[in-house]
């Protein structure tokens, strides 16, 4: 009999398998829920960009590209920084095209960090870094950002989180789950702690263009802070590209020079069709994001006011598409009240434990669906809250 | 206030109350300012999208050129309203075409209905002086909305 633990590195099996998969399986179970857990646009990638993808495929451009991307489409990644964060990038050497900014967000951790070494993340965010990390061997220190700080990782947090094994911060903001933002002073505050140390930056931007009320700020903007920063970003939340798969890196050309290395041992180069798709995006897309942008505003009111008039405390998210509200006043466990919303009224959110333990008390509520679905959602959110007021 | 309307031309079936939520307004003020665009005819109505094609009731439409001699002193706007009268006529557009002058749509339940429309009431018309009907065979987008769709949302469950 094969021994599979024998078999498998002991490094990936240790890795917990993340508890929110029995919480979908139930979900894709059961009939007529009204779900607001998925984290992904419902809008259909813009046209024009479905259609340039089409012509390449037409005019046969099925091949490889360069390991770093098209060097059309580095250029117009570069242009877009430019144009909208006023960050510089060399086309030639400061960007690789990647499969999505997860591919990103791996290539990044790989380069930077060896077994041993220190990570910051702050918490709650996306469920990627911890295990990629793991993977390394790397030793992730977590700070809860906290309810009272708007979810903001703050200059004491960091200076005191700090050793000498820390390697890497990661910075995820726009947040998910929380939708919090860090704003321009925010990051100098953050930037005075890291400026005479050799800690690098994974600024992780992939909602950079889903802000409300005002517009994004890269570390990478502040003072002294460019030749450490790495941005992860990507077309997935922008433009609505999820299933394209297509991010990028941009970072000083000493540690990109690196990264590609990884990138092309492991990748070789992004799907072809889909770079193609991005430089249409990236030359006539503004628009489009613009319009999503909107609309999503649009329901980010809605649900928060919708949330608050139902008796929830809700923080103001300024970034993503995501309401973190905070459900510890009903007494009931983030799992709890999950389920019994899920059994009790058929309507599904993600309890904010699936972010790791600084979820408990939270839950993660999706607005990127349709205003009709929304309010249907709040309707079954009322009636569970009513209920549980009731006992 | 034009978000009100903005809101409305998407869905119509957006109550007051949730339209004071989007735009953390007063339901009072929404109220009032959608009876205020209602009186100043800026909203003229509500109507439902309805794939008729789904239901069992027999549905054609057409689209027809006319071709008119203005009346003097009169211009377009009296021949307009002898037409449009007509409910049979669903819309009606003023062209800036060469060959014809207006062109209107209009609905019924079979091609001979449409026909006998056009041949009995709006040919002897008086000032126009041809027409020519073109019947819709299928009817993709309208308002747009397209037709023939259902929307499932397919988007993968994963934690993101």
């Amino acid at each position: 009999m094969i021994d599979y633990g024998k078999m498998l590195s002991k490094t990936v099996c240790d890795i917990k398998p993340s508890g929110i998969r029995r919480f979908f399986d139930m979900l894709s179970e059961m009939d007529d829920v009204i779900s607001l857990t998925v984290g992904q646009p419902d809008f259909v990638t813009p046209w024009h960009i479905r259609e340039a993808a089409i012509e390449s495929l037409e005019k046969g451009k099925t091949y490889y590209t360069s390991n770093a991307g098209t060097s059309e489409l580095r250029e117009e990644i570069s242009k877009y920084m430019k144009r909208r964060f006023n960050l510089e990038y060399c086309g030639k050497n400061e960007i690789i095209v990647t499969v999505g900014g997860s591919e990103a967000i791996d290539v990044c951790m790989r380069a930077i960090l060896e077994p041993g070494d220190e990570v910051i993340l702050p918490v709650p965010s996306f469920v990627c870094y911890g295990p990629i990390a793991e993977m390394i061997g790397a030793k992730v220190v977590k700070i809860d950002t906290k309810l009272e700080n708007s979810f903001k990782l703050t200059a004491d947090e960091l200076r005191s989180a700090i050793t000498d094994k820390t390697k890497l911060l990661i910075l995820p903001f726009p947040n998910n789950p929380t939708g919090a933002i860090l704003t321009e002073d925010e990051l100098k505050e953050i930037s005075e702690v890291l400026k005479d140390t050799n800690i690098a930056v994974l600024s992780d931007e992939i909602y950079a263009e889903l802000t409300y009320g005002r517009k994004h700020v890269s570390i990478a903007n502040i003072e002294g802070m460019r030749e450490r920063t790495i941005i992860a970003s990507g077309f997935s939340k922008a433009y609505a590209m999820t299933g394209w798969r297509l991010g990028y890196l941009c970072g000083p050309e000493p540690l990109i020079k690196e990264m590609l290395k990884i990138h092309q041992y492991a990748i070789m180069c992004a799907p072809t069709a889909s770079q193609f798709a991005a430089i249409e995006a990236m030359r006539n897309g503004d628009e489009d994001v613009e319009m999503m942008r909107n609309e999503y505003n649009r329901r980010r009111t809605f649900v928060l006011n919708g949330l608050r008039k139902i008796g929830i405390e809700c923080f103001e998210p300024e970034g993503a598409f995501y309401i973190y509200p905070n459900i510890a006043p009903f007494g009931l466990s983030s799992d709890e009240f999950a389920e019994r919303l899920l059994y009790e009224h058929k309507c599904a959110i993600v309890p904010g434990t699936a972010f790791g333990d600084s979820g408990e008390g939270f839950a993660r509520i999706s607005y990127a669906y349709s205003m009709k679905h929304l309010a249907q959602a709040l309707e079954r959110i009322e009636l569970f809250v009513k209920s549980l007021k009731n006992r | 206030m034009d978000k009100i309307l903005q809101l409305l031309e998407e869905d119509a079936t957006l109550t007051a109350e949730q339209i004071s939520v989007m735009l953390s307004k007063e339901v009072g003020d929404i109220k009032k300012a959608i009876n205020k665009y209602e009186k100043d005819g800026v909203i003229l109505g509500y109507k439902t999208l309805i794939d008729w094609d789904k239901t069992d009731r027999e549905y054609v439409s057409a689209i027809i050129e006319v071709k008119v001699m203005p009346q003097r002193d009169r211009g377009f706007d009296h021949i307009a309203e002898k037409i449009y009268n007509h409910p049979e006529v669903k819309s009606l557009y003023l062209m800036s075409s060469g060959g014809f002058d207006f062109a209107l749509i209009i609905e019924g339940k079979t091609m001979r209905e449409v026909a006998y429309f056009v041949a009995q009431k709006l040919a002897p018309i008086e000032s126009i002086t041809s027409t020519a009907t073109h019947f819709v065979l299928r009817k993709y987008k309208d308002k747009g909305v397209i037709y023939g769709s259902c929307e499932i949302d397919e988007r993968g469950n994963l934690l993101i």
